[in-house]
């Protein structure tokens, strides 16, 4: 039974968004409370994988390998568990429950199909986590993909409909090159089971080893147009605004699965035991996510409503983990996972708050939409939501969520932003750290402190302007179910200071076992001569 | 054969490039199509080219002389999806045309 344990994060939200579409739209009860169980399954799930990948129960070092169908490994697709996919999946949980609470009243009735888009979303999530083969990982980006495109319209109006139609065209052009670059990899090895992969490609013989890091690099476009890189991340800030506020929180993690592939296939197939090829691409990834930084500070201190904000503070957090990536240091790995976990939490909480306190307020759309979409003629709001469930005091709330989130963003205590910048600061200079780029330490260092003085001023900029400027603006009424996913996620943040050893030697352990690609191949391929290095 | 079909790839690519650069969406989807083909030319020709190989295992046939089955399987999904991808565009492509009512790429027209 534990061994298909590893194959639920799938299959869950696959029958729940297949049932789902069964029921359609005339019982949202119904439906919603299929979500909900299926987010809090997924996320009992996780739990027990994060478990079974820090105590693997056949004594291995990897947390697990399922084999689809069971055939062979290097011939069938195999899922793999390991602790960093344990953690993500974990990340993918807790960020679909919340958010979903959050859109079950109002967000999730305002468009048909939210609620399957949503479970499909969660299932290419996952499946990309957990994939140990590069054409699994392209359906399953195309799965999440599909789904992304559907909810980030949700909702209609010119405005999603237009920086929709961008996103996806943007998607579409980067799939193209996710291809090429399979193809590619596909050509020079003949496998594209990453374990196998990464036993094959230091003995690449040397005239197609070009073709190979071409390949390699085509693939790694792809994925930091995901990851936002600049200048590959234009389209993230528009969208991310145009999009449903929990929409929007869910998409924060979409930007960090583009850099746990790239985290994980440059630190598998190009780490430190991969020949001729070791180190390909870090120079790049640190240059990158340096250029990344700057202009997502710029992006802060420029925007002016609290949408783009939170667009380019991704941006930012997007900057400081692809330069942590090209590190290639197992300590500021660890930091960066923390951080990766903490400012996904941080950037989704800030999301659904910028919903409550800035709703974009295109009553037009929302009516029309909801007479077209709504076979019940519900009110959106009952009675009882309207008397029952308000805060008494929503701009103290609000107000303190704000904060929060503010000392979240910039990286201040006593919120886990500050033990995550600092775990990854701190191996940055010291002196064992190696750099592929000299002195480049000391200048992410320098960029990051200075990106973090930026947020706090835009944030503080903005907080001023809603809070204080206008004593007489009418700040709009805050419904328990709509704050209490905010204060949960911002919960989880304190909560990450509080117990901050577990989280920590936990991610430690991650860096520890994806620094070693003898660890990821010998798990998946034991059998075989390849899991064997000399 | 393999001059032909470099040729197909790349012209393909260039016409796609250009017209997804276009600033009609009717352009770029025709575009986002060509590339899709292109690539799909581009993942069956890593199998190498060959005629008249064996599709289906014989016994008694040397494994060097069947088509390689793994291309064909990747092109066959990449279709797939590639298809069902620009159908789901040409949804919203149609949705923009309808709330904006021009079919330029950003909603609005440059030229007054």
């Amino acid at each position: 039974m534990s061994a298909h344990l590893l194959i639920a994060p799938i299959v869950i939200p696959l029958l729940v968004g297949a049932l789902q579409l069964l029921i359609g739209d005339r019982r949202p009860g119904v439906k919603s409370a299929l979500g909900l169980v299926s987010c809090v399954a997924l996320l009992a799930t996780s739990i027990a994988l994060l478990v079974m990948a820090a105590d693997p129960p056949g004594g291995g070092q990897l947390g697990g390998v399922y084999r689809i169908g069971d055939w062979p490994t290097p011939f069938g697709i195999v899922l793999v568990l390991d602790r960093l996919s344990a953690v993500m999946l974990t990340l993918t949980a807790v960020l679909g429950l919340t958010t979903l609470q959050f859109s079950l009243r109002r967000w999730a009735r305002l468009g048909p199909h939210f609620h399957p888009l949503f479970q499909f979303l969660l299932m290419g999530l996952n499946g990309a986590f957990l994939t140990g083969d590069l054409f699994n990982l392209f359906v399953f980006f195309e799965v999440l993909l599909a789904a992304s495109y559907g909810l980030a319209m949700h909702g209609s109006g010119p405005k999603r409909v237009g920086a929709g139609l961008h996103y996806i065209v943007i998607n579409l052009a980067a799939s193209m090159l996710f291809l090429i670059g399979v193809s590619l990899i596909f050509g020079v090895t003949g496998t594209l089971n990453m374990a196998a992969l990464a036993e094959r490609i230091p003995a690449v013989p040397e005239n197609t080893r070009n073709l190979l890091h071409a390949g390699a690099a085509i693939l790694g476009v792809a994925f930091l147009v995901k990851a936002a890189m600049w200048p590959l991340g234009f389209w993230l800030p528009r969208t991310y605004d145009a999009a449903a506020p929990p929409v929007a929180a869910m998409f924060a993690i979409m930007t960090k699965l583009g850099i746990y592939v790239l985290l994980r296939l440059s630190l598998l197939l190009f780490g430190d035991e991969a020949g001729p090829s070791a180190g390909f691409g870090e120079r790049w990834l640190m240059v990158g996510g340096a250029a990344t930084l700057i202009v997502g500070m710029i992006g802060m201190l420029a925007a002016k409503d609290l949408g783009r904000i939170a667009g380019y503070s991704l941006l930012v957090s997007a900057g400081t983990l692809l330069a942590a990536v090209g590190f290639d240091d197992p300590a500021v790995t660890a930091g960066a996972l923390f951080y990766l976990v903490a400012s996904t939490l941080g950037a989704a909480a800030f999301f659904l708050l910028a919903g409550v306190i800035a709703p974009d307020g295109d009553d037009e759309i929302e009516d029309q939409v909801l007479e077209a979409y709504n076979p019940t003629n519900a009110p959106l709001f009952t009675e009882e939501d309207e008397t029952i469930v308000l805060i008494s005091a929503p701009t103290a709330v609000l107000s303190a969520a704000f904060l929060a989130c503010t000392l979240m963003v910039a990286g201040l205590p006593p919120f886990s932003g500050f033990l995550a910048k600092f775990a990854m600061l701190a191996p940055m200079i010291s002196p064992q750290a190696a750099p592929a780029i000299p002195g480049g330490g000391v200048a992410l260092f320098a960029l990051i402190i200075l990106s973090s003085l930026c947020s706090l001023i835009a944030m503080v900029r903005a907080g001023i302007q809603i809070f204080w400027a206008d004593p007489d603006r009418n700040l709009p009424t805050v419904r328990l179910y709509e704050i209490a996913p905010v204060l949960g996620l911002l919960g989880l943040c304190l909560l990450l200071t509080v117990v901050a050893q577990g989280p920590m030697s936990y991610m430690r352990g991650v860096a520890d076992q994806i620094h070693s690609a003898t660890i990821y191949v010998s798990g998946v391929l034991p059998d075989t001569s390849l899991g064997r290095r000399p | 054969m393999e001059l032909v079909l470099s040729a197909a790839i790349g012209v393909l690519t260039a016409s796609g490039v250009w017209l997804i650069l276009r600033p009609r969406t009717f352009q770029v989807i025709i575009g986002l199509t060509l590339i899709s083909y292109a690539v799909n030319l581009f993942i069956f020709s890593t199998g190498g080219l060959r005629v008249g190989s064996d599709p289906v295992l014989k016994s008694g046939v040397d494994l060097e002389r069947y088509a390689d089955p793994l291309p064909q399987a990747l092109v066959l999904t990449a279709i797939v999806i590639s298809f069902a991808t620009t159908a789901l565009f040409l949804v919203v492509l149609l949705a923009s045309r309808g709330l904006t009512g021009v079919d330029h790429v950003d909603g609005e027209d440059g030229t007054p």
